[in-house]
């Protein structure tokens, strides 16, 4: 079995166009979920109607592309307010009960053949991202993320050791607090429970320190060398990553300002935030709205990508990934779903290449497992992945186990 | 009126049959479906020109009503049959169709299909459509009820919103296609025993994963998440278990449809009439169940208020632990029925499972009644539909009927308004 070929492979995923896009599926979810508590489960259907506002302006209407774009911010408001209108003032659950069955009525309309002159039907929709790769700014090759300088120490190899240093930082930060100089304080006293539980969680190196320590290694050792793309590719990436960026940066300002607090106070207690005179369902639509916009991105984003929208790419499994790798991450966290999208689609990878090789070499039985049935066993991991984190760690690799601690019933 | 449809199908002799000789060719049989049975079209003429419109060759059907043609080779033709030749009683759907341009290639097969008579589905009225959906959609409508008892009352009793309650029809069907298929068990005994492992899978479910998790104090979305997760790993272990295609069961595949009760209104099929026979018995019995027995009386307590119920001696665990095996066993029923119905496939219970929230949230979410009555109506309203909207667009209806309930009326049919947030 070539382990190089699968490691090189989990990292390429970790950094390909699925890990983007389900990166801005997840923040969306994050704002949804992790910090409104609103549990939407057609994340699925804002990737669509942001697919579909687009493709359909551009290939039905002959818009340009960057208008599409507009289109698909504006059907993705459009979606949450019809949403949230009938939904957001009862209890959460039948708001996850009508986002799951909005999302499978979008993707069953964009499907049917009574649309297919506007739509493509089953087919879907092609030729509409012609516009973004005339302006792409990389010259025909393959790129390697490391050989963007040629030969000695370049600004990559800076980044990759400040990077590790900052990782380990944190490390040494958390297995050694208030040593190392300026580290961050507690800023609100605990209660007497919590202080308990978070002495006890720094005398032992928990599951956040080994996978920052596994990270730092990685980069450390073997860098990001192995990862290549072309120079299509290298465009899309960049402008999703970018997209990824600026999005967590926004949620982080918005967290932190009024509006956000406001957010959190509903997840933690609606009728409290109510008493204090705040409009709860209008904030729970602006929360809606907001989260929903960005997951329209992540649809255009992989749409643009592979420069093809199929209906059936918006099914409701979708949205469970989306809620898996959150979850992973770190729900109520701004990098949470950024890295809990990365390492799902690296494990996702690691699992479906080790399983490809080990069948090849003849460690597995074709009669155990056909290669079709790699691709299904896929979903059966995430299944039971959603099960046990859900179950053991909620608060995933980066969460606060506090700040999730969510219930319907009140 | 007898309904004329004739079918002249037109293939290679080029097949497997003679592949030896290599030769291009046209042969079909003609046959004229008359009250149900297929009576052969014997003396219709058939002419065959080639591409300058020259004749090459002229055939007559036999008393089989079949015919076949050498033709000189390949190349463009055009196959014309005789309208002055066929039978009495027989006419062409569409007189423009009475030529049919083709093209052989060497060895390629390329079927062509006439169609005569009257086309019978415009021949149907509103009112005949509208009461064959009718039935189609009481016999849904009872299938989605008997799945969504289970759904409710979990909902009711544990507050958990269950998204793998579709697996456990899922299951059912599964089950009772392996003992009927690959055990070769008759479909009488299959059923039942599907039935009963049904019942006891969600029991072991209740007992190994859901009443854990209720005793270390998980929360109902933490547990609605892991739902999620089980569906997913329970779909996909059945689409790697069992394959990506539906299969019938091997008995009762397909039957003819008869006359319902002798009225002349409308046809149905045996096996959806003993369908619909055992979903009202069932239903009914549930129903007395709920309301007269003991148990019936404490799964309600419980569902109303799980701490007032507790503290009036109601052991909770156990009223928890029959509502997973009654609610289970009824999953696997309907899954028997819609595998009956229609076909066994991985996904046919996540397919039926936003039907069934639209039932329920229809009816009101978490009462046993609220479901029978909600479920019903969605299963009705979605056979109605397609006489306005496109079939393939029939389930969406029922989900914008889920929305606009909650739009309106948030609680349901049956449900107290104090019970939504």
């Amino acid at each position: 079995m070539d382990w190089g070929a699968i490691v090189q492979n989990a990292l390429r995923a970790a950094f390909g166009l699925e890990a983007a896009y389900f990166a801005l599926a997840a923040i969306g979810l994050n704002v949804h979920f992790g910090y409104t508590g609103l549990l939407n489960f057609g994340q699925a259907g804002f990737l669509a109607v942001g697919a579909y506002g687009m493709g359909i302006a551009v290939t039905y209407f002959g818009w340009s592309l960057w208008v599409g774009i507009g289109v698909s911010i504006l059907a993705a408001v459009v979606f949450a307010l019809l949403l949230g209108l009938p939904t957001l003032r009862l209890r959460a659950d039948y708001l996850a009960i009508v986002t799951i069955a909005s999302a499978e009525i979008v993707r069953l309309v964009f499907r049917s053949a009574r649309f297919q002159p506007v739509t493509g039907g089953s087919a879907g929709l092609q030729n509409f991202a012609g516009e973004f790769y005339r302006i792409n700014p990389y010259d025909t090759g393959v790129y390697r993320l490391e050989a963007v300088y040629a030969g000695g120490v370049g600004p990559f190899d800076v980044v990759r050791v400040l990077l590790a240093l900052a990782l380990l930082w944190i490390v040494v930060d958390r297995l050694l607090p208030g040593r190392l100089p300026g580290s961050r304080r507690p800023r609100v006293a605990p209660s007497a429970a919590d202080a308990d539980e978070s002495v006890a969680s720094r005398e032992v190196i928990g599951l956040r320190e080994i996978v920052l320590l596994a990270v730092a290694a990685v980069i450390l050792v073997v860098g990001l060398s192995p990862v290549a793309f072309n120079e299509r590719r290298m465009w899309i990436l960049t402008v999703g990553w970018g997209l990824v960026a600026l999005t967590s940066l926004l949620v982080f300002l918005l967290m932190r300002s009024p509006w956000g607090r406001v957010l959190k106070s509903i997840r933690e207690d609606e009728d409290a935030a109510r008493s204090l005179g705040k409009n709860v369902v209008s904030y729970k639509m602006q929360s809606l709205v907001f989260g929903g916009v960005i997951g329209a991105l992540g649809g255009l984003v992989f749409v643009i990508g592979n420069q093809s929208i199929q209906p059936d790419n918006f099914g409701t499994p979708i949205t469970f990934f989306a809620y898996a790798a959150l979850i992973l991450g770190g729900t109520a966290r701004v990098f949470g779903p950024v890295v809990g999208s990365m390492i799902f689609w690296a494990l996702l990878s690691f699992a479906e290449n080790a399983l490809q090789q080990g069948r090849e070499a003849g460690y597995i039985s074709n009669d155990f497992l056909t290669s079709t049935q790699i691709g299904q066993l896929r979903f059966m991991l995430v299944g039971v992945g959603l099960m046990l984190l859900m179950v053991f760690r909620p608060q995933g690799i980066f969460g606060n186990r506090r700040e999730i601690d969510l219930s319907v019933r009140r | 009126m007898p309904v004329v449809l004739l079918v002249l199908s037109l293939c290679l002799l080029a097949g497997t049959a003679s592949a030896q000789e290599r030769a291009e060719g046209v042969r079909g049989t003609l046959s004229n479906e008359v009250d149900d049975e297929d009576v052969p079209v014997e003396g219709a003429v058939i002419t065959v020109a080639d591409a300058s419109g020259e004749e090459v060759g002229e055939v007559t059907s036999d008393e089989d009503g079949s015919f076949a043609l050498d033709l000189p080779g390949p190349g463009a033709y055009t196959a014309t049959i005789d309208v002055e030749s066929l039978p009495e009683g027989v006419a062409l759907r569409d007189e423009a169709r009475a030529t049919l341009s083709f093209t052989l290639n060497p060895g390629q097969n390329r079927p062509l299909n006439f169609f005569f008579g009257e086309d019978t589905r415009q021949r149907a009225t509103t009112t005949d459509r509208a009461l064959q959906l009718g039935v189609e959609g009481i016999k849904l409508g009872l299938i989605i009820a008997i799945t969504s008892v289970g759904l409710s009352l979990i909902f009711g009793t544990t507050g958990l919103t269950n998204f793998a309650h579709g697996e456990l029809v899922t299951f059912g069907a599964l089950v009772c296609w392996y003992l009927n298929f690959e055990a070769g068990i008759p479909l009488l005994w299959a059923a039942p025993l599907a039935i009963v492992l049904g019942g006891a899978a969600s029991g072991l479910l209740d007992r190994g994963l859901w009443r854990p998790l209720r005793a270390r104090g998980t929360g109902l979305i933490a547990m609605l998440v892991v739902s999620i997760g089980l569906s997913l790993l329970l779909r996909y272990l059945f689409l790697y278990q069992f394959g990506g295609r539906t299969r019938p069961f091997a008995e009762y595949g397909r039957q003819r449809q008869v006359d319902f009760l002798g009225l002349g209104l409308v046809g149905i099929t045996p096996k959806d009439m003993v369908s619909i026979g055992i979903s009202v018995v069932v239903l009914v019995t549930v129903a007395l169940l709920i309301t007269r027995t003991r148990m019936g009386k404490a799964m309600r307590a419980v569902a109303d208020n799980p701490d007032l119920a507790a503290s009036s001696g109601i052991d909770v665990q156990r009223v928890i632990s029959v509502v997973w095996i009654v609610g289970g066993a009824l999953a696997a029923l309907g899954g028997v029925l819609v595998g009956l119905g229609e076909e066994v496939s991985w996904q046919m219970g996540f397919q039926l499972l936003l039907l069934m929230f639209a039932g329920i949230t229809l009816g009101g979410l978490g009462t046993a009644f609220g479901a029978l009555v909600g479920g019903f109506v969605i299963g009705l309203f979605i056979n109605l539909s397609t006489l306005v909207v496109p079939t393939e667009l029939k389930n969406v209806g029922a989900l914008l009927v889920l929305v606009l309930v909650l739009l309106v009326r948030p609680q349901g049919i049956l449900g107290r308004a104090e019970r939504v947030g």
